[in-house]
């Protein structure tokens, strides 16, 4: 089954755009033919916050583990801030912090304890400021009442917010967050937020990945969703609302006329179904019998019309195929 | 917050990982499992020494561990007979167990993910803790040496020391011997962490890691007690373990302990050169 490709027409990042992470073609077919990630095409441009959205089994993790070098993928290439992975790992990966599914430390060491493992294991950074930089990572996570106890001891709120203190460790131009907000309270969940907009502030570039939209909406700036391996769009979240707003839906044979026609009066963005049989554009300001008598004028048949709305939520949905069931 | 300011303070070739390999050696040392098995090693010798002070049989030579009959003569032997009576069993549990969980433990844990992105390079990876694992062996084996040296020395008489080859040497030359059997049994001990962590590296279930470790060592042994083996004898790492005897003699015949030294070198590069093929290939799922 393929997804429904929705193409946006708005610009797109251009090829050549500075990207702060950039694959091309890469795929990962596990051992026992799992294809989890499918020629995928990545762009995250530099000082961008860009949400990485896809149901569960989509690839997500996936395609982090491969940007950060630690599964080998079977084709296509990663670049982080312009350098190749895992050919320049050594020299890029110290300016990345990444959270890769869910914290993971040393059950018995406490949360400092492993955060000074972190830093020792660190060749690029000065030893001497190495407990001052854990106490600055530790209270930023709000973590430095608790960082005395063992890790196997933290409640998974907890857990998650040492992670994010281990990516904090040093200061970083890319930030790799998977699932940062899983485990945590509202009030974690919002904190994490507003660290992510004041990383932004300073200048970083952030890719979180999610399977919630409403989480993304709030802090992104680009989305890219995914499905069974595969992008199927990419773009900012205005680009990605267009596709959600009120908008007007033109059933015909004729997609290309109806699409000039629908630009002519002032789209910004106008689209064509996958299906192949709707045209759907933004004219909030033109009533649909304008825009029909503009249609007919230009001798383009016209099957239906009608303004339609979506949710941000529902054209997830629609993107990502409906249903319980894990693609896979 | 950028990190163009900060200062690059790798200098290649120089800074050979102090500081992660002190790391490790806290985790490996840390760790309360590893403690326990310090300790039931250290008890070793208490119980050998205690029982010979209690007991008033006498032991015939050749009774029991290699120089027990000796101990109550001069206690300096102790640490001899608790040597020998561990490198069969005890210290393989106690080093598999260690090796056996030094990759797989981090992966199933999940730290390695965190540690490969720090990044510390997977071949680094494995060298510290090849190292750390190294230091555990040795400080296994001496403290096994200390224990029955101290404890030797407060519960029998000691003294010039009469050698199996009848020679008589002084008490400091005793005791240099008995730290070079800690050092040999060390170097054998490194060559079965070696091998436990190339088990290590395929698995991401510490337990199954350090259990098959553990199996590998026994079976070695098994296999060097079947005569009908002995074609395959000189290649079981485990062969030399026991030709540490060779130490408590004069002169020392050096000719089967360069063998077991050069047999470690062998298991050691081979072994390393499996884990090491096999852990920068693999991939981080865990
Ligand atoms: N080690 C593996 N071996 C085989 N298949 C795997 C392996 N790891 C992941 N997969 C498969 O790859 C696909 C993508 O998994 P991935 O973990 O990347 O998804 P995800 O988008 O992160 O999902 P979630 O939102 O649940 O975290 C899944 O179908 C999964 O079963
Ligand atoms: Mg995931």
């Amino acid at each position: 089954m393929t997804a429904p490709v929705l193409q946006v027409e708005a610009p797109r990042s251009a090829p050549d755009v500075d990207a702060a992470v950039r694959t091309t073609g890469l795929t990962k077919r596990f051992r026992g033919g799992q294809v989890a990630v499918d020629a995928l095409d990545l762009v995250v441009p530099r000082g961008s916050v860009t949400g990485f959205l896809g149901p569960n089994g989509s690839g997500k993790t996936t395609t982090i583990r491969m940007l950060l070098g630690l599964v080998v993928p079977t084709s296509g290439q990663v670049e982080l801030l312009g350098e190749p992975v895992p050919r320049a790992s050594a020299s890029v990966l110290p300016r990345v912090g990444a959270l890769v599914e869910g914290p993971a430390f040393h059950p018995y060491l406490s949360g400092r304890a492993n955060l000074v493992r972190l830093d020792a294991a660190d060749r690029t950074v000065d030893r001497r400021t190495s407990s001052a930089r854990i106490d600055t990572a530790l209270d930023r996570v709000g973590l430095q009442a608790a960082a005395g106890k063992r890790f196997r001891t933290y409640s998974l709120g907890m857990k998650q917010r040492l992670g994010l203190a281990a990516a904090l460790l040093r200061p970083r131009d890319l930030f790799i967050l998977d699932e940062p907000t899983n485990g945590l309270d509202p009030q974690g969940t919002r904190e994490v937020r507003t660290l992510v907009r004041e990383l932004a502030a300073d200048g970083c570039t952030v890719l979180v990945s999610s399977h919630l939209l409403g989480e993304i909406e709030q802090v992104c700036d680009r989305v890219v969703v995914m499905r069974a391996g595969r992008a199927v769009t990419s773009g900012t979240l205005e680009e990605l609302a267009l596709l959600a707003r009120p908008s007007v839906v033109v059933e015909t044979p004729a997609l290309d006329a109806a699409l000039s026609v629908l630009r002519r009066l002032g789209a910004t963005a106008a689209t064509a179904d996958a299906d192949g049989l709707r045209v759907r554009a933004d004219l909030p300001d033109v009533a649909v019998e304008d825009v029909t008598r503009a249609l007919v004028h230009a001798d383009v048949p016209v099957r239906g019309i009608g303004r339609s709305g979506r949710s941000l939520e529902e054209l997830f949905v629609e993107l990502t195929g409906e249903g319980f069931d894990v693609v896979g | 917050m950028s990190s163009a300011d900060t200062v690059l303070l790798d200098r290649p070739g120089v800074s050979l990982s102090a500081r992660l390999l002190r790391s490790e050696l806290r985790l490996v040392f840390g760790r309360r499992r590893n403690q326990v098995l310090l300790v039931v090693l250290a008890l070793v010798p208490v119980l050998v020494g205690v029982a010979i002070r209690v007991s008033s049989a006498e032991v015939e030579p050749g009774e029991g561990p290699p120089f027990i009959d000796r101990v109550s003569g001069n206690g300096l032997f102790l640490a001899f007979t608790a040597l020998a009576a561990v490198v069969p069993f005890l210290l393989p549990l106690a080093v598999g167990v260690v090796a056996g969980d030094a990759v797989a433990g981090e992966a199933q844990a999940g730290t390695l993910r965190y540690l490969l992105t720090v990044p510390v390079s997977r071949t680094r990876v494995l060298v510290v803790k090849y190292g750390a694992l190294v230091v555990f062996g040795a400080a296994a084996s001496f403290l096994v040496a200390a224990v029955g040296l101290g404890l030797g020395a407060a519960l029998f008489p000691t003294g010039d020391v009469t050698l199996l080859s009848g020679t008589t040497v002084s008490e400091t030359s005793a005791i240099g011997r008995a730290l070079l059997v800690a050092a040999y049994v060390s170097v054998s001990l490194a060559g079965l962490s070696a091998i436990g962590l190339a088990v290590s590296a395929f698995t991401e279930v510490p337990v199954a890691a350090m259990a098959t470790t553990v199996v590998l060592a026994i079976t070695s042994q098994i296999l060097d007690a079947v005569p009908q083996l002995d074609w395959l004898h000189p290649y079981l790492f485990s062969h030399h373990w026991l030709a540490f005897g060779d130490l408590v003699r004069d002169p020392v015949p050096t000719g089967t302990l360069v063998d077991g030294l050069q047999l470690q070198a062998a298991w050691i590069a081979v072994a390393l050169a499996v884990a090491w093929s096999r852990f920068t290939t693999k991939d981080v799922t865990s």
